[in-house]
């Protein structure tokens, strides 16, 4: 058994596809028309044959309320390793988007949070666990 | 109101709390509960740090703020002057039970 597909419900795909790839730069894998939705997914450039994420529809009416409260908390709905918190914070503060959570020293890891303009919360993470 | 912020203050939790928020004002729930277990080893549930937040706010420690979908938590210090002027300077006390 493999891990291969993890995912983050977004409110609007074409939004996600755009931010997903442009600012967060990862690749586009699959887009395959399915209905109203799509089949949606990115990888990232450094395993463009690993896990991907499914960018899914929001559409269930139990999805909202959960992101709502998760946002609300600040609780990211997943997280993605990366080299330098530091760095990637700079680099996205850059392209405008908006962190809920500065780069913080968090025992064996450094995270920092932000918004995927998604209606989600996404938690960068350098360190061991990372 | 004098009151509220001496039963905030006895909590050690809370007072880890408010060090926290020393050290960077502005957090969501889910920050606090992360320094919490990381920095002081205080793995309590999110239900018990929102009660504890609760009282700060109660007594005017902790304000919290909208902003979009998102809260915020930042420490105000107001009333602990208050309290001390009590002590310090007892000319400018006013009506301390």
């Amino acid at each position: 058994m493999r891990i291969n597909l993890t995912s983050v419900f977004v409110d609007d795909q074409e939004v996600a596809k755009r931010f997903y790839t442009e600012v967060l730069g990862f690749l586009l894998k699959h887009d395959i028309p399915m209905g109203e939705d799509r089949w949606l997914t990115v990888v990232s450039p450094e395993r463009p044959d690993g896990t991907e994420l499914v960018l899914e529809p929001s559409g269930h009416p139990a999805v909202q309320p959960y992101k709502t409260a998760l946002v609300q908390d600040g609780i990211p709905a997943t997280a993605f390793a990366v080299d330098d918190v530091q760095a990637e914070y700079e680099r996205l503060r850059g392209l405008g988007v908006r962190f809920t959570q500065e780069p913080a020293d968090m025992g064996p890891v450094t995270v920092a949070v932000f918004d995927d303009t998604c209606g989600n919360l996404i938690q960068i993470m350098q360190g061991d666990m990372a | 109101m004098t009151e509220d912020v001496f039963k905030a203050l006895a909590d050690p939790t809370r007072r880890r709390i408010l060090d926290e928020l020393v050290e960077r004002d502005g957090q969501t729930l889910f920050e606090i509960c992360a320094r919490l277990i990381t920095n002081h080893g205080l793995g309590l549930s999110r239900q018990a740090i929102s009660q504890h937040l609760a009282v700060l706010e109660a007594a005017d420690l902790v304000h919290s703020r909208r902003e979009g979908r998102y809260k915020f938590h930042d420490l105000n210090t107001e009333p602990l002057e208050c309290i001390v002027t009590r002590w310090l300077r007892p000319d400018a006390r006013e009506s301390n039970p």
